[in-house]
């Protein structure tokens, strides 16, 4: 019943599958901020976090090596995001048509690799959960937080790294200013087209790897369509913490909490219809994103393509 | 001692000479050949009407376009500018007329981006906001490094636009119609800034269109048109009506004196009216202004002192907060914008491209845009075409709309034809009250002409005009009464008579006139 959520241990549980499932929007909205901090939407994430957990996961059940999965993922993030590159910035087709062209290449591709090299659905072992010493053995706390694997602890590293960046280094001053006035930028001898690729890709990286981050570290297994939306909602989880670090990890917890919820409730029971839970992540998505439409406006270049004249 | 901190960051400079320049366009030879050279220690002025050329030749001595013919040399020696870091590099500093500022970077940010760091890959605000008050204090341009550009008035964002240019070692600045934007007083003290740059030696081409800004500061003038040179003589030996010949061509005589027409009732006007701005800030702020038939009132501010709330209070694309309008001694507050037109009034907005004309529609389509729904020019639904294309040929020679066709697309005409098509639309209807903004800026000295010639004569006819313009010059020579805007609130209505540029400009900046005798008397 309702009162089974509220004992310790399934609190405890649902807060520690909430921070594990963090994981995927962080990396992929962390990389989708940089994108658009530089004036470059980009829809794509989900093809690009389909595509990376099949790579991953594909290496994985061949070598079994994790390292290797992960360096995979990221050369094909790399080549999703230079191809996206290549498309808004070089050609400049329009963002937003481009972003979903990317995300039906990915879903397709990663779909049809599936069929032909694997078939069937198959469990692997992926990144084991890492005890952190001394803080890993405090009740409650360690349980919850340093009890994770080696994904789930960069995801959150990232957070303060990208602010960091974003804020205190000349790259990040760059990036800031070519999503707001990429001709002032080029004025001043930036190349608002390397900027631009540049987030694009890493972007394309960190979609990537929060696909990998599904397939071998939290789920251990690859399904057609896996992701089921959420690199959409990573992209909403960008306007959600208006454009900064610390705002994305605010929205990527309360999504991910949502869905641990949800998930607990599925797995006790509880008598609300599983579709009705299963929604409320993306009903989520909806309000948060209508409500969050008043806040203030992102980087003023974004989807607008930079030519220069002359 | 303390010009220590800018000798170190600027390059020597001492003469820049640009031989047979060529540019061309498709469709525009922009620049045809021009010669142009500036010494250490002037400022030499670039002067023209819009289109002669000005923009692009300063635009490639930046960088930003690459010549298609012609040499640059520097100091003696012949360069290459491809972009915009090979004139930095050379010394070249621009400052554009609009502002390449980041509105959301601070100014330190501003100033920093793009240079190396002293701390690799870290910026290093601290040591960039140092060397920012040192510049700053060197030409007293008062800036706080650590201000976001968004909160700086105009004058000052174009302060930071220098400093940007000083700290990258400029010693040749190119101004680009710099006092475009800015009130009287804030023109004055950018000449001080301009004066003791040269005698630092700084070498400034300072870009306009208006003739006595380029008379007070200059040593030198260049005038350009139709992207030809048309001759550079020192300041001292020409005389503006020269120049003025110069830049149109053909002898123009200044519209300055007008025969007196009688005014008749009020036709427009605002009570107590208050609005909010796009921004939500306070737009209008409990104006009080009439308009009387006959007669032309000038509303002179800086731009975004609630010009355009004004406006659209008028013309009831903007609802009041508080307040009444009338038209016509009718109450018209709250009335949507189409039933305001019906009862007479036309209204020639500030963005003509944007708010006044569909650029994809053809002069036709634009021509009947406001009455298109009604006889004549449609009946029972059906647009009458026939008619239409009677009525255009019509206005295209009545308003002398210099056009290859009736069927030509809005985008592909001219600036000035743009605005005569516009005044074809809202002028014909006979209108009793007609709101003008910025009617002419952007025009060629022809085109301005034109435009108030035809405001003389629906003022002759008996319409109130309200002529909204951040050119004093041209509401000093046409209206009858001026009132300046500030922050939303009439400052004071004077009648043409008795204004002066000089209370007008203090007026705009927010001063009363009396107030600033008192401080000056300290």
């Amino acid at each position: 019943m309702i009162s089974d959520l509220f004992t310790a241990t399934v609190l405890i549980g649902i807060i520690s599958s909430g921070i594990r499932l963090a994981t995927p929007y962080l990396f992929a909205s962390i990389g989708e901020m940089f994108g658009q901090r530089s004036g470059v939407l980009n829809l794509g994430v989900e093809g690009q976090m389909l595509l990376g957990a099949f790579t991953a996961y594909y290496i994985v059940l061949r070598t079994g090596n994790l390292f290797l999965a992960i360096l995979g993922a990221i050369a094909v993030g790399a080549l999703m995001g230079l191809a996206m590159g290549f498309v808004t910035i070089q050609l400049q087709a329009t963002q937003g048509i481009a972003g979903i062209g990317f995300y039906l290449f990915g879903m397709g591709m990663s779909n049809l690799l599936f069929e032909k090299l694997i078939g069937v659905v198959e469990n692997i072992n992926g990144f084991p959960a890492v005890k952190i010493p001394l803080l890993g053995d405090i009740p409650v706390i360690g349980e919850i937080f340093f009890q994770q694997n080696l994904l789930v602890y960069l995801a959150f590293l990232l957070v303060p790294i990208a602010w960091f960046v974003l804020n205190k280094t000349t790259l990040g001053l760059k990036i800031r200013a070519v999503g707001e006035n990429p001709a002032a930028a080029d004025s001043l001898g930036v190349s608002v087209v390397r900027v631009r690729y540049f987030t694009v890709i890493l972007g394309g990286i960190l979609s990537s790897i929060a696909g990998a981050s599904l397939s071998v570290a939290l789920l251990n297994v690859f399904q057609q369509n896996m992701t089921a939306g959420q690199g959409f909602i990573a992209v909403a989880l960008v306007y959600f913490g208006s454009w900064r670090p610390f705002g994305i990890l605010a929205g990527a917890l309360l999504f991910s909490m949502v869905n641990a919820l949800q998930l607990w409730i599925q797995v006790l029971g509880i008598p609300i219809p599983s579709e009705l839970a299963v929604m409320m992540p993306y009903i989520l998505t909806i309000l948060v994103l209508t409500l969050s439409l008043s806040k203030g406006k992102g980087p003023s270049a974004l989807t607008k393509a930079f030519e220069r004249e002359g | 001692m303390e010009k220590t901190a800018t000798q170190n960051l600027r390059s020597a400079f001492e003469t820049l000479e640009m031989h047979n320049i060529t540019k061309r366009f498709p469709g525009v030879l922009a620049n045809d050949h021009v010669d142009f050279d500036v010494v250490s220690g002037e400022v030499h002025a670039l002067l023209g009407e819009n289109g002669a050329g000005k923009s692009t030749l300063m635009k490639i001595l930046y960088g930003m376009y690459r010549p298609d013919e012609g040499r640059i040399v520097l100091n003696g020696k012949e360069i290459s500018i491809p972009t915009p870091t090979a004139a930095i590099s050379h010394g070249i500093g621009m400052i554009h007329q609009h502002f390449m500022l980041v509105p959301t970077l601070t100014v330190a940010e501003n100033v920093a981006l793009g240079l190396p760091s002293s701390k690799g890959p870290l910026t290093d605000l601290d040591v960039v906001s140092e060397r920012i008050i040192d510049l700053a204090n060197t030409y007293h341009l008062k800036i706080d490094p650590s201000a976001f550009i968004w909160q700086l008035s105009v004058g000052q964002q174009q302060r930071v636009e220098i400093i940007k240019a000083l700290y990258r070692g400029a010693s040749l600045l190119l101004l680009d119609e710099p006092t475009a934007v800015l009130t009287p007083q804030e023109v004055d003290e950018l000449f001080v800034i301009m004066r003791q740059m040269t005698d630092d030696g700084y070498g400034l081409v300072f870009i306009s269109h208006k003739l006595h800004e380029v008379v007070e500061i200059s040593d030198r003038i260049t005038v350009l048109r139709d992207g030809r040179k048309i001759g550079t003589q020192p300041t001292c030996d020409v005389t503006t009506q020269t120049l003025a010949n110069w830049m149109v061509g053909h002898e123009i005589n200044f519209i300055t004196s007008q025969e007196k027409v009688d005014r008749g009732e009020c036709r427009i006007e605002l009570r107590d009216a208050c609005c909010s701005s796009d921004r939500g800030t306070e737009g209008l702020g409990d104006v009080n202004l009439k308009v009387y038939s006959g007669e032309i009132v000038g509303l002179a501010g800086v731009s975004g002192n609630g010009q355009l709330e004004l406006a659209e209070a008028i013309t009831g694309l903007r609802s009041l907060i508080s307040g009444k309008v009338f038209l016509d001694g009718q109450d018209i507050t709250g009335l949507p914008p189409g039933k305001i037109t019906e009862k007479g009034l036309a209204y020639v907005p500030e963005e003509r491209m944007k708010d006044g004309m569909i650029s994809a529609f053809n002069i036709s389509e634009n021509l009947v845009l406001r009455e298109h729904h009604r006889w004549p020019f449609s009946k029972r639904g059906f647009l009458r075409m026939p008619y239409i294309y009677e009525h255009t040929d019509r206005m295209i020679k009545q308003y002398r709309i210099k056009t290859p066709s009736r069927a030509t697309l809005a985008k592909n005409l001219s600036g000035g034809n743009i605005q005569k098509v516009l005044l074809a639309r809202e002028l014909s209807r006979s209108p009793r009250a007609i709101v003008a903004a910025q009617p002419t800026r952007g025009l060629d000295i022809g085109a301005t002409e034109y435009v108030h010639e035809q405001l003389l004569d629906q003022r002759k006819k008996g319409a109130a005009i309200l002529l909204i313009s951040e050119d004093l010059d041209e509401i000093l020579a046409i209206a009858d009464r001026i009132a300046v805007i500030y922050e939303g609130k009439i400052m004071d209505i004077l009648p043409r008579e008795t204004a002066t540029k000089e209370d007008l400009g203090l007026l705009m900046a927010g001063v009363h006139p009396g107030e600033e005798l008192e401080t000056g008397n300290c």
